[in-house]
């Protein structure tokens, strides 16, 4: 039986790079006692997928592993398995039954929502919501993109679904807008900040990285923002249910079907 | 949510910043307003290095069990953080609160090898403690110097405000409890030290003096005060099966060295292998009882969750119980999809058959550590192996399909000869005959057996046979290194071995810190501020600023190595009692001389002295000889 699990990162474990979080989970799953599948061979592993690798530095609140288990009483009482063996900065949000032909979370990654918000000070763009909708208004969106081997000139705009000036609420310590969704703790003081949200492309093919885009629409707006001033957080991983031809139908990975 | 030390900035600006964010699985983090004694538990290199060290995971978890108590982990900063924690004057901190060092009441530094002297440097001044013990003020935390290197620590007690000798379990509990008295009392730190050097096992450097003779050997030793003892009896666990045993070791984010739950099946070797200084400063033998282990191991697994178990010991096939022990672990951790790493057994038919059921026979491969390549000389240094062992050890492994080998030998080794170098390359070439003479040409996989051949250079040290033994040049060392290859070259395996060796400068270097005196701390002290550091990594060695040091503190490196010790001289570390006596390392050297061998402690008491902490092998039953 193949579980999809949903899960949250911030704070300190934002550091954490992707093959880490990988062993962390696998230890987890030993922990938590989870009656997991393991490959065939003689060093066998739990067999555990993850959907769409997260950059060192980056919160989410929409990240996604699929595990193949044996057997489970439920999916709330994996949730909870798993949480009680978790660390501070990652919980799981989520556990879901996969159908058995439903596609592993990495193939299935469509798009991906972000958020970006600074860590101190303001964006000093007079009227963000307009200058986000007037960059996104721009016919093309070019990207001058440097590989090892050549130069590619790429246009962004029909890799970005949605792009928009709004709010989200914080932590005022760590300033992460995942620790604020989280940590229940009323101890903590928590603000609202401006951001900019987006949707874009995060499919293997054309994935794009909501920095880049930040920083073209910091170059639109006449305004220098180094990107380590920023907190990227992804919000949500799609897939995209259209049958060929049809067009677009995102759905978080939780959904898939 | 707790602040990390380090801005968001300079985490994504340096290597591996999991390395400082703590937060792992299983560390601790205590209320800091219910703690009385705060303590920075540090090892002084890198984290990957640092976190695979199962004594501080021991004293970790002993610490944090007492509720008054919060113990942290510190390790050293990479030089990348070391350079922005400089620039920006930010203080080193604990792990697990973020806290600076300096703001707690104990450091405790475990001190495993010589070449990390300055990292210890580096991690006084990066907690902006100043890097002599004089110079510290009431409110520093008080330093404390533990580990194998402590049994010599006058090169480094300059640094230091007071060592613990010995096992860990034992004294933390008086010590703070004095600490927690004097701070009432309204003390001062000179009476905390004082107070402190009448617990056993507590050495206070700055209450004792060495004195010298005109050549530069110690004439005796002078102390502060009436009241302190003038020998040091090392601490040890009576009972290892009831001591403390971290059930819930700190699971890394990052991979490390010793990525695996660690069971330590026994302390001390029988073995007395006169090079070896562990042989001697962790007697007597003392085994865990096999009950316990088992259970300790599945707990532990359940608690890290780790995929793989290792045992650690100094000699595990000594171990009484091993085969017991090893057919539960293996069948348990079938079951779980756990591997088991072996730490290196003896090879025979038995651990070639748990070695084929834990490990992938085809990639693996075998180690022998023959030390020495003649068996005049394994007699000499007392290594108990025999060329008839390990060719039938080789056969019976290459028969079950094995087609890697490993060799270790030391280079420089009291009374070496060229024929006894020469001795390498003939066991090397042996073993690959012994694979083409056991293995039919139709089954040998790829053709071949690989012979991996590792010199590496002699170091006397302190509490061995060998401590008063003259140690090589580096010129001399080469030497012997070139004499290797050429005897190996001219085998007619040659093709299958493959020779690496040692470098000689860092070991001539260690050579010095491990039997130096009070005066070396000086060259330690200018070496860091030439900006050593990291002395064991090579890629930061500098060998030159070494030599640069040694010579403006106008210190004679030879003196310290190769000079050959009188039988009578006074060492720097003879006031430091190990148990073992300077009676019977000297007969063990006058043996070693005379190419006699000694049994070992399973098969003959050998009078060592280790018998005084009344327990251990010294006491168990079958033993013959006399007590």
């Amino acid at each position: 039986m193949k579980v999809r699990i949903k899960f949250a990162k911030y704070g300190a474990m934002k550091f954490i790079g992707h093959l880490d979080m990988m062993r962390f989970f696998q230890k987890a799953v030993r922990r938590a006692d989870i009656d997991v599948k393991y490959s065939e061979g003689f060093s066998p592993h739990q067999i555990m997928s993850f959907a769409a690798p997260l950059g060192v530095g980056i919160e989410s609140c929409g990240e996604y592993m699929d595990l193949e288990v044996l057997s489970m009483s439920s999916v709330e009482d994996m949730k909870d398995a798993l949480n009680r063996v978790m660390v501070e900065g990652v919980e799981v949000l989520a556990v879901n039954v996969l159908p058995d032909q439903a596609k592993n979370a990495m193939a299935s990654v469509a798009a991906a929502s972000y958020q970006i918000h600074l860590k101190e000070g303001s964006f000093g763009i007079p009227d963000l919501a307009q200058s986000v909708a007037l960059f996104y208004a721009q016919n093309q969106i070019l990207y001058t993109k440097e590989t090892k081997k050549n130069i590619l000139e790429m246009d962004l705009k029909q890799g970005i679904y949605e792009i928009r000036a709004g709010e989200t609420q914080v932590l005022a310590d760590s300033m992460s807008s995942v620790a604020a969704m989280c940590v229940t703790d009323p101890g903590q003081n928590r603000m609202t900040v401006p951001c900019i949200q987006m949707t874009v492309d995060a499919s293997s093919s054309g994935n794009i990285k909501p920095t880049v885009v930040f920083e073209k629409f910091c170059t639109f707006a006449g305004r220098e923002i180094p990107v380590s001033a920023v907190q990227v957080t992804r919000l949500e991983t799609y897939t995209d249910l259209a049958k060929e031809g049809e067009p677009g139908q995102l759905v978080p990975l939780l959904l898939q079907k | 949510m707790k602040k990390l030390a380090l801005s968001d900035e300079i985490l994504m600006r340096v290597e591996k910043p999991a390395r400082y964010i703590g937060n792992e699985v299983n560390s601790v983090v205590k209320d800091k307003s219910e703690i009385s004694v705060r303590f920075a538990m540090c090892f002084p290199d890198v984290y990957e290095i640092g976190m695979s060290h199962l004594g501080i995971q021991i004293l970790y978890s002993m610490l944090n069990e007492w509720e008054d108590v919060w113990c942290e982990r510190v390790y050293s900063p990479w030089p990348d953080l070391t350079k922005i924690m400089r620039e920006e004057s930010i203080p080193l901190f604990g792990l697990e609160s973020q806290e600076p060092v300096r703001d707690m009441d104990f450091l405790g530094i475990t001190i495993q090898y010589e070449m990390c002297y300055t990292n210890i440097l580096q991690v006084l001044e990066l907690s902006h403690i100043p890097l002599l013990s004089k110079d510290r003020g009431e409110d520093m935390p008080i330093v404390i110097g533990g580990g194998p290197c402590v049994y010599n620590s006058e090169p480094i007690a300059d640094f230091f405000d007071l060592f613990y000798i010995g096992e860990g379990e034992t004294q933390y509990r008086p010590l703070f409890d004095w600490y927690l008295e004097n701070k009432r009392l309204g003390g001062t730190r000179e009476d905390f030290l004082h107070g402190a050097a009448k617990i056993p096992g507590i050495y206070v450097p700055r209450f004792y003096e060495e004195i010298y003779k005109e050549d530069g050997t110690i004439a005796g030793r002078q102390k502060k005060y009436e009241d302190i003892p003038d020998r040091i009896l090392k601490e040890i666990v009576t009972d290892v099966t009831e001591a403390h045993y971290p059930l819930k070791p700190v699971v890394p984010f990052i991979k490390v060295t010793q990525d695996r739950v660690v069971l330590e099946i026994q302390r001390g070797c029988i073995r007395g292998c006169r090079f070896c200084q562990a042989g001697q400063i962790y007697r007597p033998v003392r085994e865990r009882d096999a009950e316990k282990l088992k259970e300790y191991a599945l707990e532990m697994l359940r608690n890290t969750g780790h995929e793989e178990i290792s045992l650690s010991s100094l000699s595990s096939s000594d171990y009484s119980r091993l085969d017991e022990l090893l057919d539960f672990l293996i069948a348990e951790c079938d079951r779980k999809h756990i591997n088991i790493s072996l730490p290196s057994l003896r090879i025979d038919a038995f651990s070639l058959d748990v070695m084929s059921k834990v490990q992938d026979v085809k990639k693996s491969s075998l180690t022998f550590a023959p030390e020495a390549g003649s068996q005049r000389l394994r007699n000499v240094i007392n290594k108990g192996l025999t060329e008839e062992v390990i060719l039938k050890g080789a056969s019976l492994a290459f028969e079950g399909g094995w087609t890697k080998v490993k060799l270790y030998f030391m280079l420089g080794l009291p009374t070496e000869t060229e024929e006894d170098i020469l001795g390498i390359g003939d066991l090397s070439n042996k073993i690959a005959a012994a694979f083409f003479e056991t293995v039919p040409k139709d089954k040998r996989v790829n053709g071949k057996v690989q012979i991996t051949t590792s010199t590496s250079f002699f170091i006397p040290k302190p509490f061995t046979p060998f401590q008063w033994a003259p140690m090589c040049t580096k010129e001399e060392f080469l030497d012997k290194a070139h004499l290797t290859r050429k005897g190996i070259m001219s085998q007619l395996n040659q093709k299958s071995i493959k020779y690496n060796w040692h470098e000689a400068d860092v070991s001539v270097l260690e050579g010095v810190l491990a039997r130096g005196d009070r005066r070396v701390a000086k060259a330690i002290l200018k070496a860091y501020e030439k900006g050593c550091m990291f002395d064991s990594w090579s890629e930061f060695f500098h060998n030159e600023l070494w030599l640069e040091s040694f010579e403006e503190c106008g210190l004679d490196i030879g003196f310290y190595t190769t000079r050959e010790r009188a039988d009578d001289e006074i060492f720097p570390w003879d006031f430091i009692d190990c148990g073992v006596t300077r009676e019977f390392l000297l007969r063990e050297w006058k043996k070693a001389q005379s190419q006699t061998v000694s049994p070992n402690c399973k098969a003959q008491c050998q009078g060592c002295g280790a018998n005084r902490f009344g327990v251990g092998i010294c006491y168990e039953k079958n033993q013959r000889g006399n007590l």
